[in-house]
């Protein structure tokens, strides 16, 4: 075996393994930046030793058994400095959780409620995840956090601490605060998959991890329809994220996209994952969007989008979560169902959208459409507020003139 | 787990101690709570305070004590007082904490109590 095809066997394992392996190393001594390095030690060891002594049959037992030797060792370092006995004991009380089998068991979710726990700051909470569930690192998440990955790095650093210090629980239970807790973990899976969004655009590969988030927590909360839906959601948003730029880079709207560029794979996989949410009778704003983004994708299927049917979704969107995103969006919905006018008065009804991008987008296009005089000044503030430049160059295309949409 | 849940009280609820009329549902409550955290087997150790206005400060600064009248920092909460509980995580914690009088109007905050110092190591 060349070392070539060892590191990407290794790369592979870290990728499917991270977060389970993290989890199950720090569910009980709740130190997952210690759980992390000694796993990091763990992957480093397989990439110098498994060119030699060929790819174990269970990569993640032994990576988890390797690591877990680090993890002790490490203690005992520490109990030269100070008493830890006690970590010592819960350390090798990991052996237990390991099946006959060899089977490595998920207590992700145990990780996942750990990080978006209430007594960790809310802003801190997506990073956290994206890091510790799959093993994302500082500089890159800072990257897409507009942060400097020193500051992004001490932030990790100083939840990780508190997590160990402030005795948060690692556990699935807590039935009575479940439901607020499963809330917070799709929060932050939805910050991951906006967040990834927004790198696409700039052409990082965030929005694929964020997506990887997605499906990893699907895979511990099966039961939960709002995660579902943002699966769904997060699967159409990356099945067109091709298809959001032209061949020169210019960006390109949904109602302008060529559906044959987008992943018919995913899409399909989306109105899987919608289609099982929809028995458990629990909608919510996720499965909403996700279904906003399924109408439009009918496209792809020789559906056109039904405007009447994507602006009642928008009405129940907004029902259930009246964000300035969302009520931007059913403008943007009433445009095509019911015209100008109707958008615009719908556009004049949101507060507080003085510095939000997409509602002076919104405006200029509406605007525009009445042959209205302050479309101009619309574009000009739009433009202003534009954090991607491909999507500039599309507003000052559109300012000058230039072929809307459709 | 030994946290400590300090008692943020605000200066109104403080002022219900010798009140005519409201001192009575101040000290129930309370009393209450006490004794909750007590059955429950939690309890470490516990006190109320007397008001920031008793309090004194001291500094030592190049070798000089200053000493000041009132507490370290005004602030609109002031701590009345304090429960140190023994409970296995945060949770538990943030449990008790919700039951404080003081958290209805005031704050309570949780903090894990330092582990003790380990014995003389070689």
């Amino acid at each position: 075996m060349t070392a070539a095809t060892t590191g990407a066997e290794v790369a592979r394992v870290a990728r499917e393994s991270y977060g389970r392996l993290v989890a199950l190393l720090a569910v009980r001594t709740r130190d997952i930046a210690a759980a992390e390095d000694a796993l990091g030690d763990a992957l480093a060891a397989a990439l110098s030793t498994w060119p030699r002594s060929g790819v174990p049959d269970r990569p993640e037992a032994w990576l988890l058994t390797t690591a877990r030797r680090r993890l002790v060792d490490a203690a005992r370092a520490a109990g030269v400095r100070r008493n830890a006995a006690p970590s010592l004991v819960l350390t090798s009380r990991v052996v237990e959780d390991v099946g006959e089998d060899g089977a490595i068991p998920d207590r992700r979710l145990a990780l996942m409620f750990a990080c978006t726990h209430p007594a960790i700051a809310t802003t801190i909470q997506a990073p956290l995840m994206l890091q510790v569930v799959l093993g994302l690192d500082a500089a890159r998440i800072a990257a897409v956090f507009l942060a400097s990955p020193a500051a992004m790095g001490q932030a990790l650093s100083r939840a990780k601490a508190k997590l160990r210090d402030a005795g948060i629980p690692f556990s699935e239970s807590a039935p009575e605060e479940r439901a607020a807790r499963v809330g917070a973990v799709r929060d932050a899976v939805y910050a991951a998959l906006a967040l990834g969004h927004g790198d696409a655009a700039a052409g990082g590969a965030l929005a694929e991890e964020a997506l990887w988030l997605a499906r990893v927590t699907a895979v511990v909360l099966p039961e939960d329809a709002e995660v579902l839906g943002l699966l769904a959601l997060a699967l159409h948003v990356e099945a067109r994220r091709l298809a959001r730029r032209a061949a020169d880079g210019t960006y390109v709207p949904l109602d302008a996209q060529d559906p044959a560029r987008w992943n018919r794979a995913m899409i399909l996989e989306a109105e899987r994952a919608l289609y099982r949410a929809s028995p458990m009778r629990n909608p919510g704003r996720y499965q909403l969007e996700a279904a906003i983004q399924s109408a439009h994708a009918g496209r792809l299927f020789g559906h056109p989008a039904e405007p009447g049917m994507i602006a009642l979704l928008y009405e129940a969107l907004v029902a259930h979560a009246p964000s300035i995103g969302a009520q931007v969006g059913r403008a943007g919905a009433l445009l095509a169902a019911r015209g100008p006018e109707v958008a615009l008065a719908a556009l004049d009804g949101i507060a507080g959208a003085e510095a939000y991008q997409p509602w002076w987008a919104m405006r200029a296009e509406i605007l525009s459409r009445l042959g209205h005089g302050d479309a101009g000044a619309a574009y000009d503030r739009a433009i202003a507020l534009a954090e991607d430049h491909t999507v500039r160059a599309f507003l000052l295309n559109r300012q000058a003139g230039g072929s809307a949409p459709t | 787990m030994h946290y400590m849940l300090t008692m943020l009280e605000t200066a109104a609820a403080m002022s219900e101690r010798d009140h005519p009329e409201k001192a009575e549902g101040y000290w129930g409550g309370w009393m209450a709570y006490a004794e909750a955290v007590r059955f429950s087997g939690v309890m470490v150790s516990g006190n109320g305070l007397q008001p920031p206005a008793t309090a004194t400060t001291l500094r030592i600064r190049n070798g000089q004590r200053h000493v000041e009248d009132g507490p370290f920092a005004e602030t609109k909460e002031m701590i009345g007082g304090y429960f140190i509980i023994d409970v296995p995580d945060l949770d538990a914690a943030l449990a008790w904490a919700a039951r404080a009088p003081a958290a209805l109007n005031g704050a309570v905050e949780i903090r894990p109590v330092l582990p003790p110092p380990p014995p003389a190591a070689a």
